[in-house]
């Protein structure tokens, strides 16, 4: 499949006279294909934002390179902007034009037919409301805004920054069949997040990114496997055992938590070795469940952003990849 | 060619730019309305009238200065002392001439197109010129703060033709407000002269040194317009911009000017911008230095001049936008848009 979006070793550094620098990126690569929604994730501060702004063109990079329809961009950029519809951050217009007369401003920049204006209106339900000033829209009436700009170039990459902020419930979901709809139309499409349910219902594959650097990447299910760490839960037939599993199972090099009334490991490649180690000593399993786990903890785990009991997690401290020291195990979660 | 057409659209649909540009005409046609109602035709019985009064003021000054030279001499011969009411020779108190008094002093006022119009051109292009600045700024200014300079740049990456095509259609704009306005005042002060005052001795030079004077007050304004553009772009904010030639007006010049005349600089006015802006309009301003004496012949003592040029101030000028503009242009593919 070929690459819609490519980024190597991107960098990019905000100086501040009065705070010095920050690398808001730092080698970040990404790579997205051609047909897929791909989740875009990553913690409050990680470089989301930065990373599509580079791409579009809005701010210099320090280093490295990105492609975009396999035109190298930013040199490329007057040839696909027009094929590539995005949102960057926060929805901003011009608050005092009506949603039709923004729109149409744009369409008209863009040589876009005059038609395709209530297309979009109608795709994201601002029909009806799109005689009234931008001012005094909602949030999520914002949002839909901005997904309709986005889409009035009929593009075929849609890169849409956190669209599911201020939206309601109803919203998200009319979203989610949107961005499917799209996605099946052929167009690919790339969703920055952090929402995680979202991301694991609707992409096909996600890029975790932290503190710059990218954590995680591939097909959801493939992210899931990777770090589903081989955490296992198994019971044993008499309660009284445990301790002695507990011996046995560590003396393997398996990493084991004790419970009350069962065992949870972590570190497990073949479950059926446990069940071979435990049966040499004559203790027998009456229950071993792989423990699935979810995008949310994958992120925690990753980030290093999950929650500790009694401390603030400030923005920036999460993991880092390549950096020192690896984090402890995100709390209730299953050991890296 | 769309994106121009589309800033231009834009650019007419912003409700400021509307009522800015409505204020603007309403002063404008205040300014003539106004001259309408303070001038009057004349017509030969003032005339007759006027130089009666102009006599009569004559005769008067005969008088008072006979009745002074006789006091004077009264007071020289019974030696009284006259505590430098009188000067030490009598003679020197004269009545001015007749021709030093015109009959015009005492007519109402009246509007004589040749003489007066081309002093109406400077109004026109200051006011034209402030609302130019004023949609200029905000236009670029309102675009950079409220995001959607970044919505079109999703659309248009190439930054410099989106800024440069935006200009090109504020100045467009402008010119289309200001070339009729510029067209109806002058039919509206020709009206004016014909009821109230008189469109004598016009000639085709004359209409052309009108003409000429139009032109640059045109000029100025698409260059304050250009200016208040730059500027609220350079600031990405239309208060900035504002904000800012309210600085330089009042704190640059009005203290400038403080200052320069403390320290009893010669021809202070040549450090003021205003003073261009009037010599680009009249052609020249003649600075006067009152505290120095060029005796001439006639051992009268005439004060040193300075005269500032059409050709300095449109240096001034060009050297002005090219300045503020290119800062502008500079800052736009440089900078990074957040
Ligand atoms: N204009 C800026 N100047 C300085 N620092 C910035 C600027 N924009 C973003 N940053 C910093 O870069 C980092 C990444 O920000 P951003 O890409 O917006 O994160 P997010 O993933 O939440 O979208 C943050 O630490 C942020 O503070
Ligand atoms: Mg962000």
């Amino acid at each position: 499949m070929p690459a819609v979006l490519e980024i190597e070793g991107l960098r990019k550094t905000y100086k501040s006279r009065r705070r010095g620098t920050r690398n808001a990126l730092d080698g970040f690569d990404m790579r997205v294909d051609a047909g897929q929604v791909h989740g875009f994730l990553g913690p409050n501060g990680s470089g989301k934002t930065t990373t599509l702004r580079t791409l579009l063109g809005l701010i210099r990079p320090d280093g490295g390179r990105m492609a975009l329809l396999g035109h190298e961009v930013p040199d490329a950029l007057p040839t696909v902007a027009g094929q590539v519809g995005a949102i960057v951050e926060s929805p901003q217009f011009f608050p005092h034009f009506t949603a039709r007369d923004t729109l149409s401003l744009l369409a008209g920049a863009g040589e876009v037919p005059a038609v395709r204006v209530d297309e979009v209106l109608e795709l994201v339900g601002l029909r009806d409301r799109s005689g009234e000033r931008v001012k005094t829209y909602s949030l999520g009436m914002k949002q839909r805004l901005a997904v309709a700009s986005a889409l009035l170039k009929n593009p075929k990459l849609l890169i849409l920054d956190e669209p599911a902020n201020g939206l309601d419930p109803g919203g998200i979901r009319e979203m989610r069949t949107l961005m499917r709809t799209l996605a099946e139309s052929g167009m690919t499409v790339v969703l920055s997040s952090h929402i995680l349910g979202e991301i694991q219902l609707i992409c096909d594959s996600v890029t975790i990114i932290s503190l710059g650097r990218r954590v995680a990447f591939g097909p959801v299910d493939e992210v899931l496997a990777q770090h589903s760490s081989g955490a296992v839960r198994i019971r044993l037939e008499a309660v009284s055992d445990l301790p002695l599993a507990t011996e046995t199972l560590t003396q393997a090099g398996i990493r084991v938590t004790g419970h009350p009334d069962h065992l949870m490991l972590a570190g497990v490649d073949k479950p059926a070795s446990v069940t071979r180690l435990l049966a040499e000593k004559n203790l027998y399993v009456s229950e071993l469940a792989p423990i699935a786990v979810d995008l949310e903890s994958v992120f925690l785990e990753l980030t290093a952003t999950a929650p500790v009991p009694g401390q603030h997690r400030q923005v920036d401290e999460s993991m880092k990849v390549g950096g020192t020291g690896q984090p402890g195990p995100a709390g209730g979660g299953w050991g890296a | 060619m769309s994106l121009f057409r589309t800033e231009l659209r834009r650019l007419s649909k912003r409700r400021f730019t509307r009522y800015m540009t409505l204020l603007g005409l309403l002063v404008l046609a205040a300014v003539v309305v106004g001259v309408f109602f303070t001038n009057q035709k004349i017509d030969a019985g003032q005339l007759a009238q006027a130089e009666r009064q102009a006599d009569q003021q004559y005769q008067e000054q005969v008088r008072w200065s006979e009745q002074e030279r006789a006091a004077c001499e009264q007071a020289k011969t019974a030696g009284t002392a006259t505590d430098g009411r009188y000067p030490d020779d009598c003679s020197m108190i004269t009545a001015p001439s007749r021709d030093q008094i015109e009959a015009s002093w005492f007519l109402p006022s009246t509007f004589d197109f040749k003489e007066t119009f081309a002093e109406t051109l400077i109004p026109f292009a200051a006011i034209l010129a402030l609302v130019g600045f004023v949609i200029g700024a905000s236009f670029v200014g309102a675009e950079w703060s409220t995001g959607g300079m970044m919505n079109l740049l999703l659309w248009r990456p190439k930054r410099l033709t989106v800024l440069l095509t935006k200009l090109a259609a504020l100045l467009t704009g402008i010119l289309a407000v200001t070339l009729p306005a510029a067209v109806l005042w002058f039919a509206g002060f020709w009206a004016v002269a014909n009821f109230r005052g008189s469109t004598e001795k016009m000639t085709s030079g004359v209409w052309q040194s009108f003409l000429l004077t139009g032109v640059r007050g045109v000029v100025l304004v698409l260059v304050l317009t250009t200016i208040g553009f730059a500027l609220a772009s350079l600031g990405r904010h239309t208060a900035m911009a504002l904000g800012g030639v309210v600085a330089v007006m009042v704190v640059g010049q009005f203290g400038l000017g403080i200052l320069l005349s403390m320290a009893s600089v010669r021809f202070a006015e040549a450090w003021l911008l205003p003073t261009y802006a009037l010599a680009w309009m009249t052609k020249t301003v003649t600075l006067q230095d009152w505290n120095s004496c060029n005796a001439t012949y006639y051992g009268e003592c005439k004060p040193a001049t300075m005269d500032i040029t059409w050709q300095q101030s449109s240096i001034l000028l060009s050297v002005g936008v090219v300045v503020v503009l290119g800062a502008a242009l500079w800052a736009m593919r440089r900078r990074d848009i957040s």
